[in-house]
């Protein structure tokens, strides 16, 4: 990629002036100061047209919106049109979550998000498990009826709703039952399906992992073939590097791995008979965004050119839509320290700014105490603040890509794409993602990544502000910290689950699960029927416990 | 002679949260620092981490909990008790607030490890557990 500029005399005049430069720089104090970035890329301390001249321009950045897309996926960008300002946000029972939504809706929040309790996110009914956890890391919805409570008052025919929802994606199901209950016709709803990539739940084991990887792989299928053609404004799949780079992955094994995850989905929607045109414009992705400013950026610049190529190339697709890399970005929590938490603060809005240089679609900054607790509200409303901030104080968004054209950063961005490139070919040859991660190859990659980082980390060459340098005696007691729902009310979200199991009509839900086992015996769209079930009154855990038994329940693999 | 064997770990985590990065990169530590380590998965039941515990003789069972999964660490020091299992030392590390921690340490935690901690005060303590646990262990025998 590192073409010479054209005109030796220019060649000659620029390698002179370099050599006195060098000749300088090595004579300085720290000039033997050698720098590696997180993927592993050395850091020169100077770039200059002979690393990158801009030969080549229109085929390695081109403009905004056109083929590949280095610059950005839409001609206008965020001078167009900003980011979605998409808080994470999910705690207590849903009167809880909708008091903390509307709240966040009246701060400028543009859409929103929604996070299930963790027994839910395991495939539970509040019934099932052990009480003491309910509601402390996400709301709890079982029921149209919790959905119901939960979306009370919030436009969701206006705004996008991202639900954290892994296969079977009931909540999707519960979300659509409200839409239908309230005359809201189906293609005016429009969000994601989070947490809808199984690939990246077997492999960081995030909380997400209901069913055996190879049934949550049809599930999918039947999830996208569903929402394209009955919800057509939803984006079904959200492939997600986040999970791999908070469990330890670098970003460019993040991005590669995300990336090799993509090809495998989009292959299996192929091997169904629907065409890339038809499902890739509703691929979206979904990354984390570390306090590693440049590479950040180099990674989303790099992986949105990679995407553009494989839409086109290699799966043959020609509506300019399916080319788009659309993505999701939330600020690293892993970067996010217990000591001295204000400065979290500081770090989130480095991430941000890298995220938002890095031409992301939507944003979630996290709260800066996210490591003493679930967030408190007064740190969520700064985490959104600090969007109005780096948006609309700090002019971020006059200019598209305003760091396009640095040498250092298009640099970056070719060698990050030739990382990517090769660890996505490391993944083709051992035969795609589901073969590596069944193999354990990449669990194994992340946690070496995770156990390198960690011990640069302890050795002092990777300064973790307050951790290992710049500490201060503190009290960590001083900070606020959220309370856990009272119990009163969890026994009250009880009582109201067994009041609805009690008063629904049994028959058509059992009727319901009866077919929803049946479609996932035989091949029957196995997401129409979660959505009938839901309709026909059967809770979350009903659904997840037919198709964990006729699918298999999710297992991880026991990889150090 | 409570020195000769290595200590032996287990490194898991109960409930139903799965961010495993903590538990992974502990375990990889302590097993590097020359420990014997039974890791677990995550969402493992109490049952089976006292199941697992007696079969293996462990001396320390390390819970790694990000999201409050902490909380159902006194059920499992009571599960441990009812197996006859009280001399087995438990440590736990991850987001644990400290109105949690409190909590933690009556109900007989041994140790919290937060954020930040470096693996070598952990794999220090664990030494030390393990050292008391033998001991007590060959007082009482």
């Amino acid at each position: 990629m590192n073409k010479p500029v054209h005109k030796p005399v220019v060649a000659s005049a620029l390698e002179q002036a370099e050599r006195r430069w060098q000749e300088a720089f090595d004579a300085s104090p720290g000039a033997a100061r050698r720098a590696a970035n997180r993927s592993g890329i050395e850091l020169k301390p100077l770039y200059t047209p002979r690393d990158w001249s801009g030969a080549h321009y229109l085929e390695t950045l081109g403009y905004p919106g056109e083929y590949p897309n280095t610059r950005g996926i839409y001609p206008s960008m965020h001078r167009g049109r900003s980011w979605s300002q998409r808080q994470l946000i999910g705690l207590g029972v849903p009167e809880d979550y909708n008091a903390r939504l509307r709240e966040l809706l009246a701060h400028g929040a543009s859409a929103i998000s929604l996070i299930p309790c963790n027994s839910v996110f395991r495939g539970y009914d509040a019934d099932e498990v052990p009480p003491e956890l309910l509601g402390t890391c996400g709301t709890v919805v079982n029921t149209v009826d919790d959905m119901m409570r939960a979306l009370a008052d919030v436009p969701i025919d206006r705004v996008s709703c991202a639900l954290n929802d892994p296969s079977p994606f009931t909540l999707l199901a519960l979300l659509l039952v409200v839409a239908k209950r309230r005359g809201v016709a189906w293609t005016k709803i429009t969000g994601t399906s989070n947490q809808s990539d199984c690939i990246s739940h077997f492999v960081a084991n995030h909380m997400f992992f209901r069913l055996a990887l190879q049934g949550a792989r049809r599930v999918l299928v039947d999830h996208i073939a569903f929402c394209n053609a009955r919800v057509p404004g939803w984006n079904p799949l959200s492939v997600v590097g986040q999970h791999m780079q908070q469990a330890g992955a670098t970003p460019a094994e993040a991005m590669a791995f995300t990336l090799a995850s993509a090809i495998q989905y989009a292959e299996d929607c192929q091997a169904r008979g629907m065409a890339p045109d038809s499902f890739l414009p509703r691929f979206t992705f979904f990354f984390d965004i570390s306090v590693s400013f440049f590479e950040e950026i180099a990674k989303f610049r790099a992986g949105r050119r990679i995407w553009a190529k494989l839409a086109r190339e290699r799966f043959g697709a020609k509506d300019p839509k399916a080319w788009r890399f659309k993505f999701h970005g939330q600020t690293s929590g892993v970067d996010l320290t217990r000591q001295q938490p204000l400065n979290n603060i500081a770090r989130v809005a480095v991430q941000a700014m890298a995220g938002i240089f890095g031409g992301l679609q939507s944003l979630h900054t996290d709260s800066y105490d996210e490591v003493l607790s679930v967030p408190t509200a007064e740190a969520a409303r700064i985490a959104v603040a600090t969007q109005n901030v780096l948006r609309e104080e700090a002019q971020l968004t006059d200019v598209i890509d305003p760091l396009g054209g640095s040498y250092y950063l298009e640099t970056l961005t070719d060698q990050m794409e030739e990382k990517i490139e090769s660890i996505i070919a490391r993944i083709d040859a051992a035969g795609g993602m589901y073969r590596a991660v069944e193999q354990g190859l990449v669990q194994r990659m992340i946690g070496d990544s995770a156990l390198a980082f960690q011990k640069r980390v302890e050795s002092g060459e990777q300064t973790v502000v307050g951790v290992n340098a710049y500490q201060v005696e503190e009290d960590a007691g001083a900070y606020p910290v959220l309370e856990y729902p009272a119990r009163e009310r969890i026994d009250a979200q009880l009582a109201r689950l067994a009041d609805y199991k009690a008063q629904r009509a049994n028959a058509p839900a059992q009727k319901a699960l009866d077919g929803l086992a049946r479609a996932a015996q035989g091949s029957d769209n196995i997401m129409a029927q979660v959505v009938a079930a839901a309709e026909a009154g059967a809770t979350h855990g009903e659904i997840c416990a037919v198709l964990r038994r006729e699918l298999g329940f999710g297992q991880p693999l026991a990889i150090v | 002679m409570a020195e000769r064997r290595p200590p032996k770990v287990i490194v898991t985590k109960i409930g139903f949260d799965g961010h495993d990065r903590g538990s992974r990169v502990v375990a990889a530590y302590l097993r590097d620092a020359g420990m014997e380590v039974v890791y677990t998965p995550p969402w493992q039941e109490i049952g089976a981490v006292v199941k697992l515990a007696t079969e293996e003789d462990a001396d320390v069972i390390g819970v790694s909990s990000l999201a409050t999964d902490h909380l159902l660490v006194p059920k499992l020091m009571d599960a441990l008790r009812a197996a006859g299992l009280e001399d087995v030392q438990v440590i736990v590390g991850g987001i644990v607030p400290p109105k949690d921690e409190r909590l933690l340490l009556e109900a007989g935690v041994a140790r919290v490890f937060h954020p930040g901690v470096a693996l070598g005060e952990i794999a220090e303590a664990v030494r030390m557990l393990t050292r008391d646990r033998r001991s007590l262990l060959e007082g009482t025998l």
